[in-house]
């Protein structure tokens, strides 16, 4: 008879009665409210009660607080500097500047290095020739079972026990390498190169434009443009062509063997060549473990079918598998990078002027400690900001398009 | 007539067994000269091998000095044979002197019996940790039983062992303790943070620790180790000042429970929402829920990388060099500064490097052998 009104097909959809929050322990609502209220109030008043208790000893330290000491003459000397940097006229603020570059440098040379090396040493360890790929493991598991300190003090101790400049071997005319690093001619700028540099600069966008227009006509017709003609006149030719118009300079400034140190040319430090080799051959492990698995994760069907249409080995990885193995490859990567980032900051245990290093030594001489540890935490954390920003894009711009 | 014969002939060179299908010469042929390129590889690694090999242990075995004399007349070492061996031989002498400054650090040499004691109790622990057998709640009581042992063997003080100042410890003791004290201790810590940051019901505590992760996680850790030496002490009334390794510990707690967490929510998402489902319908609380059903298997599935990060922790400890914590690391760093011993550093360091391996490699066996036999369970 009523069955009809109570059946949910016919009454629309039903809702839970919405009721007010009851002042009753059995609510879950006033439950969370209260927990939360809780949890949040110890975490603040734990806040207050340090903040209280710092700023009582910093009074009674007689530490100022504030970023005033930015502005006051640094007096560290520092060894390698992007930006001219004099330590009896430059500021703090310059100093940290400085260290913020050399970081950075540090971080982009390491992270380029340690993805050439560690796809390398990936997609050798799934070669089919045993010798290769037993190498490419043992490579591994030892690069990535020894601390990154280790590796930093150990290369930087070897790159110490190296010939004195005095006796300083000669990779190739021009370049030494001795206990003070590595010493390479420079090339003497001129105008002429910045000319051909810039022509150089407009043919790597003129090629990219034309491989563009070449994929797009390649999708419309099946046809490939030749786009290797322009590449090497826009690339080669052109640069060269002016370079020559302007008089084809070239003087290399050689480094000169003093008695102690050498004169002129360009020079690596130790410090830098220690941290460089240690953060690349600890993160290439890492990186070469996420490409192996990143290609063994395409399923071998691809390889079978990129067989079938008659590839060979090296356009199938490069045209089939690997496309498909960016898609797992990156979100692993991406942590790397944010490793290597992070990692550069040993450099303080090898004396290598990065921003540590050059906060520690601020810190130190001023005293201000919490606003040199808050400095170096913002600057890290907008780096990784950066470098998660641009992956995530990378990422959602590689993502399979599904139709 | 004579097609035939050839024809027989041809049948029985046939008929003899293949040389190149089976065997080592087949398998070379497979697996080290599949082609032109593949045998050019093969041949030059070799050779770079046999050479380095070959040099290696001429340096390390064959031209390398194991003991140095005593001059009797300052009852010091004489690195004098080490130094002529300098750049054609490993001066393995620096070690034989030096090894239980580097294993043991400043802990007064009569008690150090008892450093070597807590290093087999770790061990000991580890290992059985690592067996599943004893993956029960009993695992708890041992572990909380063996840290107090270690905690009172460092110490001493008590059952008349001599009482050792903790600025008086180093080695491997204190890399051991860094790592795993870190680990015990965050693990908790990591497993509300992993809950609190999937909680849907309380917003504020979700929000609180999503920024937490993500501050730690963003910053290295060194920097927090700085904080932890130079900023703690600006934190703490006057009078109360914990001493540097229970700072640089927490430090390391802190740091190790937002990795730690991140792997135990990849392990939270990762089980079946049914699972949820089925625990509310039998009408549990939230905390039977988790504890009861969602855990167990979300830590099960989380074994391995969850080792992988303790890898990670256990290496991230020789970090503390940096702010002067005796760890094995800085043992070994401060053991080469023995004016004898300065240019021998790289001895030290492969013999640092080659414990270091020993832990680690064997941790990521294991946690490989695991995962194998994990995925087996789930393919059938």
């Amino acid at each position: 008879m009523s069955s009809t009104s109570i059946d949910p097909r016919m009454s629309g959809p039903r809702r839970a009665p919405r009721k007010g929050i009851t002042l009753s322990w059995a609510d879950p609502r006033l439950r969370a409210i209260v927990w939360q209220v809780v949890i949040v109030g110890l975490i603040l008043g734990g806040i207050w009660f340090l903040a209280a208790t710092t700023a009582a000893n910093l009074a009674e330290r007689r530490i100022a607080t504030g970023f005033g000491f930015l502005e006051s003459t640094a007096r560290i000397p520092i060894g390698e500097f992007l930006i001219p940097y004099d330590p009896a006229v430059n500021t703090y603020g310059r100093a940290f500047a400085v260290g913020i570059l050399n970081t950075l440098l540090v971080s982009v040379i390491g992270v380029i290095l340690t993805t050439l090396l560690g796809t390398f040493v990936g997609i050798a360890s799934l070669s089919g020739n045993w010798l290769l790929s037993r190498l490419c493991y043992a490579y591994v598991e030892v690069m990535r079972d020894i601390p990154l300190l280790l590796h930093l003090l150990f290369w930087y101790a070897i790159l110490l026990t190296l010939p004195t400049v005095r006796e300083a071997m000669v990779l190739i005319p021009g370049v030494f390498l001795s206990n003070s690093g590595l010493k390479v001619p420079l090339l003497v700028w001129e105008p002429a190169h910045s000319w051909a540099a810039l022509a150089f600069a407009a043919g790597c966008i003129a090629t990219y434009v034309a491989g563009r227009r070449a994929t797009r006509i390649q999708n419309a017709t099946g046809v490939r443009p030749r786009v290797w003609p322009l590449a090497v006149g826009a690339l080669v030719v052109l640069p060269g062509l002016i370079w020559l118009a302007l008089g084809a300079p070239f003087t290399l400034e050689m480094p000169v063997k003093g008695r102690f140190r050498f004169d002129g040319g360009g020079a690596i430090t130790p410090e830098f060549m220690a941290l460089m080799i240690g953060l690349v051959l600890y993160h290439s492990a890492f990186a070469a473990e996420i490409v192996r698995s990143g290609i063994q994760s395409v399923p071998s069907g691809q390889w079978e079918a990129g067989g079938a249409l008659g590839l060979k080995r090296g356009t199938m990885l490069r045209q089939i598998v690997l496309p498909q193995a960016l898609r797992v490859i990156i979100p692993p990567m991406t942590s790397t990078y944010l490793g290597v980032a992070k990692n550069s900051s040993l450099a303080v245990a090898i004396g290598y002027p990065d921003l540590v290093s050059i906060m520690n030594t601020t810190l130190n001489q001023t005293g201000q400690a919490i606003e040199g540890i808050a400095m170096i935490m913002a600057v890290y954390l907008t780096i990784s900001l950066a470098i998660s920003l641009f992956m995530n894009w990378y990422n959602a711009h590689i993502a399979l398009v599904e139709r | 007539m004579s097609t035939a014969t050839t024809t027989h002939a041809e049948v029985a060179r046939r008929e003899q067994p293949p040389m190149l299908v089976a065997g080592p010469l087949a398998w070379a042929r497979t697996n080290l000269f599949n082609s032109i390129g593949s045998s050019l590889v093969t041949l030059a690694l070799a050779y770079f091998l046999l050479k380095f090999a070959a040099s290696f242990i001429d340096w390390a075995f064959l031209k390398s000095v194991w003991t140095v004399p005593m001059d009797p007349a300052t009852g010091k070492l004489d690195p004098e044979a080490c130094r002529a061996a300098k750049g054609t031989g490993a001066c393995w002498a620096v070690i034989w002197d030096k090894y239980r400054f580097i294993l043991f650090g400043r802990y007064p040499f009569d008690e150090q019996w008892r450093g070597a004691v807590v290093i087999v109790l770790f061990l000991g622990l580890f290992v059985v940790s690592a067996m599943r057998r004893f993956w029960r709640k009993e695992l708890a009581l041992i572990w909380i039983a063996t840290l107090a042992a270690i905690g009172m063997l460092q110490w001493g003080g008590v059952f008349g062992l001599r009482y050792v100042p903790q600025d008086e410890w180093g080695g491997l003791p204190i890399t051991l303790i860094l790592a795993t004290f870190g680990l015990a201790f965050a693990f908790p810590i990591a497993i509300l943070v992993a809950l609190g940051r999937r909680s849907t019901q309380l917003p504020a505590v979700k929000l609180l620790c999503v920024i937490y992760v993500e501050v730690i996680r963003g910053v290295p850790l060194i920097s927090l180790l700085f904080m932890a030496s130079v900023m703690f002490p600006l934190f703490m009334p006057a009078g109360m000042s914990p001493d540097k390794l229970l700072r640089a510990q927490v430090a390391i707690i802190l740091f190790a429970a937002v990795y730690l967490a991140e792997v135990i929510r990849g392990g939270l998402q990762a089980l079946p929402k049914g699972q949820y489902e089925a625990a509310d319908a039998l009408g549990l609380s939230y905390w039977r829920k988790t504890f009861l059903i969602i855990l167990p298997q979300a830590l099960r599935l989380v074994i391995p990388p969850l080792v992988n990060t303790f890898i990670g922790f256990f290496k991230d400890t020789s970090l503390v060099l940096i702010i002067g914590i005796f760890d094995l690391l800085t043992s070994g760093k401060v053991a080469v500064t023995d004016p004898i011993w300065q240019a021998f550093s790289t001895e030290v360091y492969i013999m640092l490097g080659l414990i270091y391996f020993c832990f680690c490699f064997s941790m990521s066996r294991y946690s490989r052998g695991l995962e194998r036999e994990f995925s087996k369970s789930v393919r059938r």
